[in-house]
């Protein structure tokens, strides 16, 4: 199918004009995959947006291994793709030595600031989105523990469990958060059966609500909390209709957004940093019709209350990647 | 054992079985509704076609000839090391290790001491297997095992707590001092004016590797600890009649495959990334496993194993670039090259064996 697109979409270049092809943009998946549901998901999804929206077509690849990261890049760069997209802070040192040699390519990197004057750097305020979920956690939970579930233990994970916790703690300073990670390899994104064995070791501590930042481990996360009748909170895309009436929300992270917008400036967007908050929608908690009951209107008001102050600097959500601590766990 | 001619068992039967695994390979390529002809001419194409193809399809080769070597002389003392993973990301921490935070004058000298410090942590972390292996009877298959999530536990702890720069969200080293920067093909090729590509690839640890192949030749066919490790692989009982200690040469079977598996580091961390990142064996120390088995545990067979299985991953990661064929379709691939000339190997063998003794008959 996506030949096909490409065939198509390079003969509809053809038809309009020989060079318009050569300036496609591309996506590039860090390791763990393009479907898992989550934060490359949500890229592709950005993407498919943008193809569909303006019938253009697009080159992408998932990446398999650490020395693929600079190949794929440079290959890109080299064969006309423009502005060329990629997610996870794992791409940072490479780019920032491929950037410089092709500086009529611009690049686009999401979770990473890399500083390099033909890079547009996207970083998201994931512990702003996490306190909100979190506040939400703790007003659904009725026995006042809930879970968190993260996915590979680095800072960036650690970052969302923070601002999650903070959320909790800000509802009902009482509330105990439990928190576990997958593992300490990247394996850790991608490992649903070790999502379930751990929500279902939380509930037997008293979870009654559990938050995953896992990637694909979270579609584990989500299956369990269904199955044992508890809620939980999907993360990056709007994960709410997996388990329609299970999942509380989606703590959102418009890595859509980033992808999409990427791909409409077009070759030779504008550089520099983007910071995605609560402020620019860039994170926020899902809605929609398969978690409206869940969410009561007590809920709401308070939590759109809280995203209010946190916009206006009222609340200040501690950042964990600001001095790698958290004041509350 | 003697059924064949030497050619026919190193030669014809990898060949046939890598002939059955690619024919298998195609039908399942055509089941999805890609052209196989075409994903052949793209593999060939992305992997060797150009210099950039070269750069890397000799690059994974230069990993899978030390992970490859260091399964082999496990295997002629009938160890089976599957640590291979564990030992080489070791081998990485030691390298980065010595390239942090000790000064070298000239990247020669710098690569000699990263070559000492990732043999060095790769060997000790095949010790204590090697050694619960021949005192308590831990048996290496399960130990080694378990040493690679030690392992990658450990490189995890390291680099998201003590080598990650301040402030840094990606859990890796910092860069190594630019002064050590090795020479790689690309930039030996570009110096004598001939237009090549810019990235770190191939470099000179390929030639360091192809120096292991024969220094382990050296060593198992032509040292008396060689032929102790045979010896001891071929039966333990008549190796210890013979004075052959079990525990000596466990130990020193296992030092040498797992310094042979940290010296892999010299490559990746040292050579291409620049830096100590998670992941990266990149899962080399299994696929030496794989080149082992194919390779006969021979030098000669370990390298030309290795540069298939090197042209199997760039014209594999080539083929995801440029076509829809699914990456996870590359690993189908390899893992039927593993199951052809490893596992299944007999099928293949036995039925050539009976053609030839019809033959000699006839």
């Amino acid at each position: 199918m996506i030949l096909m697109r490409t065939f198509l979409g390079a003969a509809a270049a053809l038809a309009v004009s020989a060079g318009a092809s050569l300036a496609d943009p591309a996506v590039v998946f860090d390791l763990g995959g393009k479907f898992d549901k989550s934060f490359n998901e949500a890229a592709f999804g950005g993407a498919q947006r943008w193809a569909e929206e303006t019938g253009g077509d697009y080159r992408e690849i998932e990446m398999q291994s650490e020395a693929q990261r600079e190949q794929a890049l440079r290959r890109l760069a080299e064969s006309g793709s423009n502005p060329v997209v990629m997610t996870g802070f794992a791409f940072g040192n490479v780019l920032n030595e491929v950037a410089p040699d092709y500086p009529d390519t611009s690049f686009v990197i999401i979770d990473m600031v890399v500083d390099q004057p033909n890079v547009r750097s996207v970083v998201f305020n994931e512990h702003e989105g996490s306190f909100l979920v979190g506040m939400m956690a703790a007003k659904a939970s009725k026995t006042g523990t809930v879970g968190f579930i993260g996915g590979m233990d680095i800072p960036l994970i650690r970052k969302f469990a923070c601002g999650y916790a903070q959320g909790v703690k800000s509802v009902n300073p009482d509330a105990t958060v439990i928190q576990n990670m997958t593992g300490t390899t990247p394996a850790a994104w991608n490992d649903p059966g070790k999502g379930i064995e751990l929500t279902k070791a939380q509930i037997s501590q008293g979870v009654d609500v559990v938050y995953a930042a896992a990637g694909g481990t979270g579609v584990g996360v989500l299956q369990a909390a269904a199955d044992e009748n508890i809620l939980s909170i999907g993360v990056d895309s709007n994960q709410n209709h997996l388990h329609p009436g299970k999942v509380l929300t989606s703590m959102m992270k418009r890595v859509d957004n980033a992808v999409y917008t990427a791909f409409t400036d077009g070759p030779g967007l504008e550089t520099g940093v983007n910071v995605m908050g609560l402020s620019n929608d860039g994170v926020g908690y899902a809605v929609d019709e398969n978690n409206a009951e869940l969410v009561t209107a007590e809920m709401k008001t308070a939590v759109d209350e809280a995203s209010a102050k946190i916009v206006s600097g009222e609340i200040a959500v501690h950042d964990y990647m600001s001095d790698n601590s958290c004041p509350v766990n | 054992m003697t059924v064949m001619p030497k050619w026919a068992d190193v030669i014809l039967v990898p060949l046939i079985s890598l002939f059955l695994a690619l024919a298998i390979s195609a039908l399942v390529i055509l089941a999805i509704g890609e052209d196989p002809v075409e994903a052949v001419q793209l593999m060939i194409e992305g992997s060797v076609g150009s210099i950039r193809g070269w750069g890397y399809t000799l690059y994974y080769t230069t990993n899978f000839i030390f992970t490859g070597l260091a399964v082999s002389v496990a295997f002629h003392a009938r160890l089976f090391n599957i640590g291979g993973e564990g030992q080489a990301s070791l081998g990485g921490l030691g390298v980065a290790l010595v390239l942090l935070f000790l000064p070298w004058p000239h990247w020669t000298v710098a690569l000699f001491a990263a070559m000492l410090g990732g043999a060095a942590f790769g060997a000790l972390w095949a010790l204590i297997p090697a050694w619960l292996q021949a005192k308590r009877g831990s048996h290496i298959v399960i130990t080694t095992i378990m040493f690679n999530f030690i392992a990658a536990g450990l490189l995890n702890y390291m680099l998201s707590y003590t080598l990650k720069p301040a402030g840094s969200g990606d859990p890796a080293s910092a860069k190594f001092s630019p002064s050590y920067d090795l020479p790689t093909l690309n930039s030996i090729l570009t110096d004598l004016g001939i237009q090549a590509a810019r990235d770190d690839s191939v470099n000179v640890t390929f030639l360091i590797a192809l120096l292991a192949c024969v220094l382990v030749w050296v060593l198992m066919w032509r040292t008396r600890l060689g032929y102790e490790i045979r010896a001891f692989g071929h039966s333990e009982t008549a190796a210890k009649y013979a004075g052959i200690s079990p525990l000596k040469i466990t130990v020193i079977a296992m030092l040498i495959s797992g310094g042979l598996a940290g010296l892999m580091a010299i490559n990746t961390v040292m050579g291409e990334a620049e830096r100590l990142v998670l992941n990266s064996t990149g899962g080399a120390g299994f696929i030496g496993i794989a080149v082992a088995l194919m390779g006969r545990s021979h030098p000669i067979g370990v390298l030309l194993a290795a540069l298939l299985f090197g042209f199997l991953y760039q014209g594999g990661a080539e083929l995801s670039l440029w076509t829809s064929i699914p990456a996870q379709l590359i690993v189908v691939v390899q893992a039927l090259v593993i199951l052809f000339t490893g596992a299944l190997d007999n099928m293949v063998r036995m039925p050539i064996e009976r053609m030839f003794l019809a033959m000699r008959r006839g």
